[in-house]
């Protein structure tokens, strides 16, 4: 843990090395603002001590050392607001460019990766991660170099104004810091209970409230107060003594404060009248009742800041991580620029395995004639997506080689091959951005004519008319009004609009109802027509009519042939069949 | 937020003394720099050392009693906001749980969640701090300005002078950067939305090539999130040095006026110290104030919010009527319409349809025709807009709620299980059901090798989101839950989808055969569940297109054939 976090220092500082002259002026302007800033009570002392009583106000000093007072706060504050600004600028830059180089990692990270994290570890590294970077950054650059600066200025002005005072505060004054200590730490299992007590309640919440109407369907809506007055009364009893407790933190360090500042003022007094060492004067016991009142400041900030920066590089590390998981292989440097792709296809020992241990294709040989209609069926889990995956290259086989039109497909880029296909998946995915950008994202020229073309083409057209805005309406991710079947339909528009040369439909049409997926047979029917097409489907109409139909079972192709071919061989297919579409027996 | 403060009554006491006490500590912190000044004054001029000792010790007192009201107050004000909270918390549960469907649709059950939790955590800590920190803090400005007046007149001025400037600024800056920050927040959300869009559409960016178009997207949004934080990093950066310019150049006033002052013979020089001692103070509780009425607008809003929800009444109103004798027909719609709120179209037209007691009705259409909506009627989760839909010849408004909804039992589209064990799930149905009764309705319900297939048996816990349990165990149990019950009517909204064909098959055949012959609807989009149905109703975007058996449907509905044809085609 250490050592990652030693290397987590690194990058970031690799990140900033782009702001160096930011950071050493940012960190020249808080020693300056320090010094000028613990400067001023001396200047004040001094001045008080020149106001002695009636008659005795030397006003030739006083009035030049206020004009110094007020000149040097001016100062300050212009200082300050310009070291603010250049920390602000420093880490904002440093986490839009972590941030940046994270996302664009996306578009080169192996699908693997991608389908192994769960899309919201993801998103939290750029977004949330980088966030408490910015947080820990910021408060790095304010809070770290002014409390030192601030605790050794301190020091070492009090030092040459009087040793001893300077002893009483810094003896007394870490008092404040384990009392502090003392109290969170005593609170945490306080708050530990409150948490548990809470993610009760919540839990209850959730429950009742998502599923409000089985609740009242069945009148239980008593017995479910019940079941929450329960929660909320031991909730109530935790939260009160983690909120007493942990309130117990200021007023305590107050009552410390109070002590060192009695106990300054005592011994201060004492020296003054020179009972104690050598005499100092009324003003610099004012100067250091003001130290002693600010010097526990920078303490607790620092053991802040130092918090907040361990869990910022934590987070830093989290991203770091991201953005250094290994890309996918570069294309080739010569590779070929697939244009209109004659789709003729070839697999050819094909082996393949998501983790090594478990081989899931083995020896897969597979020749795919121009314009051929390929079903493959088979039962959950038995490889149709991978073999999608593979022709699509999101992956790449272990051994054996697919080749289009006799080149192999690692010889292609990817760009161009992916270009070639088609796809509707299961799994529709619209991006923020209205219904015809969304339609027109794989040909984005087209025209408004050819877009509503293509919406008609996928019997699209008729429900986007009644959307508020018809095909200028913007789809947000989370937009409700669009059902699972209109998603798949706006999926299906986007490659009646490309016509891309070959296919591949993995369940295009599973949330669409019966009647209209029928009709959209029809379009997808002459679509087809002299393209080659791959087709991942349940219903019986779409396998039937295919040229080909694989049928996998645990990832290798076990048999092959037209539908009546596999039907005589009363083999696999013949007992799939059986089982999926017994119900048509019923008749 | 008003109304809410009805749930404050018991904890009035601690409401009015919580700050109370805050207050003397405040008081009590205000001394310490006349006791400076004391000792200054007269402890050093007049060389008194236990003058001097006996001054401190009252500081330290001064302190020791300041912590210990400082300490009732941090624990009144604790007990009083929870407290409050909690009430809150639970008339909100109370009330939305008396909330119709129609009101349920309309506010979405993420934001009642985000309502009982976020916001109600959010106005906790706004009326804990608010009890702690309202008093202290003005007590300690306008503290400091009054004993500075008793001080010295003339030098209290330039307190009321400063004073009213520092507020500007803190409360100044504040408040303009909240809504600053909150675009801050929405550019965020923006390059979130990003991220999320592009993990979730790999796949579909890869294939049409989008990676490029995609990365200016969200360079462009993350130029524009800082440049947004960067400015409002420039407004707030202001704060800090400004007042800190401010409090010193009042203090060199302060010291040049207090200087005229000792040299008049009016002030003394301990005076002086303590004058500028006040002026310190004030900055500190000004800033602070300024964070607690940011904490206090949060609490305020998330207040009103909370608030809407109450005054969301409900749309039902229950109906007296709690028997009924059993009529020819059990259930009856004439000429109903429903509409759902804020919709412009009907959502069902002119439903009318007679069902005998006992009898089973299919009602069978496609994704959106309104197969749900109709079954929802009968137990008036819905209230029709137009016409009547009757239950045993009485009108379904004309019944006691509780009644009716004891009536009918409902297995919804969706599977939901709450987290409790087996036994405690199928007693929703019936409170007083035994062991033997629950077996029945789960061997009824096809569930007996599910329950079976966990030795815990009726005592197997099901976990919250029932995540322990396949879908269609699921369904099967949810099944078992309304046959519990012993309804009169019985709604299957589609409740067999994950269930094999030869299962639904026999839960349907058992359905048939219950002992207590309830009138029974099965929504599906499977002609083979409904086929055998005494009657079929088949609707189409919202409107009954056929009624009647399965052969007679067949022979003159045509989108019953359709979807008959698109399902079975293949066999002929």
């Amino acid at each position: 843990m250490k050592k990652t976090n030693f290397s987590s220092v690194k990058r970031v500082l690799k990140y900033i090395k782009k702001y160096t002259a930011l950071l050493i002026f940012s960190i020249l302007l808080s020693v300056a603002t320090v010094a000028c800033t613990l400067y001023i009570p001396i200047v004040i002392g001094q001045a008080i001590d020149e106001i002695i009583g009636k008659g005795a106000v030397d006003f030739d000093v006083v009035i030049p050392l206020l004009v110094r007072v007020v000149i040097i706060s001016l100062v300050i504050a212009v200082l300050q607001w310009i070291m603010n600004t250049i920390n602000n600028k420093i880490t904002y830059n440093v986490t839009r460019d972590v941030r940046r180089e994270a996302f664009d990692k996306l578009g080169s990270l192996p699908l693997y990766y991608i389908d192994s994290h769960p899309s919201g570890e993801i998103v939290s590294r750029i977004i949330s991660d980088v966030d408490q970077l910015a947080e820990g950054l910021l408060m790095g650059f304010t809070q770290f170099f002014t409390g030192i600066a601030t605790i050794i200025g301190t020091l070492i002005f009090m030092l040459t104004l009087s040793p001893l005072v300077t002893l009483v505060v810094v003896v007394l004054t870490p008092l404040s810091l384990v009392v502090a200590g003392f109290i969170s730490k005593s609170t945490y299992s306080l708050f530990k209970v409150q948490s548990e007590a809470r993610a009760r309640q919540t839990a209850i919440i959730n429950e009742s409230i998502g599923n409000l109407k089985v609740v009242k369907a069945f009148s239980h809506e008593d017995e479910s107060l019940e079941e929450f007055d329960k929660s909320n009364d031991k909730l109530k009893k935790a939260s009160v003594k983690a909120i007493f407790f942990s309130s117990l933190v200021n007023p305590t360090t107050r009552f410390v404060n109070a002590l060192v500042y009695a106990a300054v003022a005592l011994v201060g007094a004492l020296i003054v009248m020179g009972n104690l060492g050598t005499a100092i004067t009324v003003g610099t016991l004012s100067c250091f009742l003001s130290y002693a009142n600010q010097y526990a400041k920078p303490f607790n900030e620092i053991s802040g800041v130092v918090t907040e920066l361990q869990n910022a590089l934590a987070c830093a590390t989290r991203v770091f991580e991201l953005i250094d998981e290994k890309p996918e292989a570069k294309d080739k440097e010569n590779a070929l620029v697939l244009k209109e792709a004659k789709g003729d296809i070839d697999l050819e020992n094909v082996e393949f395995s998501y983790v090594p241990e478990k081989p899931l294709i083995k020896n897969l040989n597979l020749k795919v004639r121009n314009g051929q209609r390929i079903a493959i069926v088979g039962p959950t889990g038995c490889g149709k997506t991978t073999l999608i995956n593979l022709l699509m290259r999101f992956y790449d086989v272990c051994a054996g080689s697919i080749s289009i039109g006799g080149t192999n497909i690692k010889d292609i880029t990817r760009h161009s091959l992916r270009k070639n296909y088609g796809m509707v998946l299961q799994d529709t995915w619209l991006m923020g951005g209205t219904v015809k950008e969304n339609i027109a994202i794989g040909k984005p020229d087209a025209s408004d004519e050819e877009i509503i073309n293509a919406a008609k083409a996928a019997h699209a057209h008729s429900f986007i008319k009644r959307l508020p805005l018809g095909y200028d309406t913007v789809i947000s991710e989370e937009l409700g009004g669009l059902s699972q079947g209109q998603k798949q339909l706006l999926c299906i528009s986007r490659i009646m609009l490309s016509l891309p040369p070959m296919l591949i439909l993995d369940e295009a049409t599973s949330s669409i109802d019966t009647r209209t997926e029928l009709k959209i047979q029809e379009a997808f029917a002459s679509l087809m027509s002299g393209r080659t097409s791959f087709i991942v489907a349940h219903r019986l109409s779409t396998i039937k009519e295919a040229d080909l139909i694989l049928v996998m079972n645990k990832g290798n192709i076990v048999e092959t042939g037209s539908h009546q071919e596999l039907l005589d061989k009363k083999g696999f297919y013949y007992n799939l069949y059986h089982s999926q579409f017994e119900h048509s027996e019923e008749l | 937020m008003r109304k809410l403060f009805v749930y404050l009554k018991n904890y009035k006491k601690q409401c009015v003394l919580a700050p109370l006490f805050k207050m003397l500590e405040a008081c009590f912190e205000l001394f310490i720099p006349l006791v400076v000044a004391s000792i200054i004054d007269i402890g050093i001029a007049n060389r008194d050392t236990s003058y001097i000792v006996w001054c401190c010790v009252i500081m330290v007192a001064l302190g020791a009693i300041g912590l210990t009201c400082t300490l009732f107050a941090q624990y009144f004000s604790a007990f009083c906001a929870v407290g409050f909270v909690s009430a809150i918390k639970r008339g909100l549960f109370k009330h939305i749980s008396s909330l119709s469907y129609r009101e349920i649709d309309t506010l979405g059950t993420s934001t009642m969640i985000t309502r009982m939790t976020s916001d109600i955590n959010q106005l906790q800590t706004g009326v804990n701090l608010t009890l702690r920190l309202f008093m202290r803090s003005p007590v300690i400005v306008f503290g400091a300005m009054i004993m500075a007046f008793i001080v010295d007149v003339k030098a209290s001025l330039i307190f009321v002078i400063t004073i009213p400037l520092l507020a500007v600024i803190v409360f100044g800056i504040i408040l303009s950067t909240i809504p600053l920050y909150k675009k801050v927040q929405g550019k965020l959300d923006k390059v979130m939305n990003t991220s999320r869009e592009n993990l979730g559409g790999s796949r579909v960016i890869r294939a049409f090539g989008l990676e490029g178009q995609q990365s200016d997207k969200f360079h462009k949004e993350t130029d524009e999130l800082n440049m947004a934080q960067r400015f409002v990093g420039r407004i707030s950066a202001i704060m800090n040095p400004a007042t800190y310019a401010i409090v010193n150049i009042s203090i060199a006033v302060l010291i040049w006026q207090g200087a005229i002052q000792v040299d008049l013979g009016n002030l003394t020089q301990g005076q002086v110290i303590a004058l500028y001692n006040y002026m310190t103070q004030i900055l500190v509780e000004l800033i602070k104030l300024a964070n607690l009425i940011v904490t206090i607008t949060k609490a305020v809003a998330s207040g009103n919010r909370i608030e809407a929800i109450f005054e969301v009444e409900t749309s039902q109103i229950s109906g007296e009527l709690k028997k009924c004798d059993k009529c020819e027909y059990a259930i009856e719609f004439k000429n109903a319409f429903l509409r759902y709120e804020g919709s412009p179209e009907y959502t069902l037209e002119n439903i009318s349809f007679k069902v005998k007691s006992g009898e089973s009705v299919g009602i069978i259409g496609g994704t959106g025709s309104g197969k749900t909506s109709l079954v929802n009627m009968i137990g008036r989760f819905y209230d029709a807009e137009k016409g009547q839909v009757l239950y045993n010849g009485h009108e379904v408004s004309e019944y006691d709620l509780e009644f009716l909804r004891e009536e009918i039992g409902v297995v919804p589209q969706k599977a939901v299980l709450f987290n409790g064990t087996v036994r405690e799930n199928l007693k929703w149905g019936n409170k007083s059901a035994t062991d033997e009764e629950i077996l029945f309705a789960i061997e009824n319900a096809q569930a007996t090798d599910v329950l079976q297939s966990k030795s815990e048996g009726l005592d197997y816990v099901i976990e919250e989101g029932a995540k322990n349990l396949s879908g269609g165990q699921k369904q099967r149990y949810t099944i078992a839950r309304a046959l519990v019950k012993r309804p009169s009517v019985l709604i299957l909204d589609d409740s067999a989808s994950a269930l094999d064909y030869a299962t639904d098959a026999k839960l349907r055949h058992a359905i048939s055969r219950l002992d207590f012959k309830p009138t029974t609807f099965i929504v599906s989009q499977r002609t083979a569940s409904i086929m055998g149905c005494d009657q079929i109703i088949v609707l189409d975007d919202g409107r009954i297109v056929g009624m009647g058996t399965h052969s007679d449907l067949l022979k003159d509905c045509l989108v019953y054939q359709e979807i008959y044809n698109s399902q079975f085609k293949e066999e002929k």
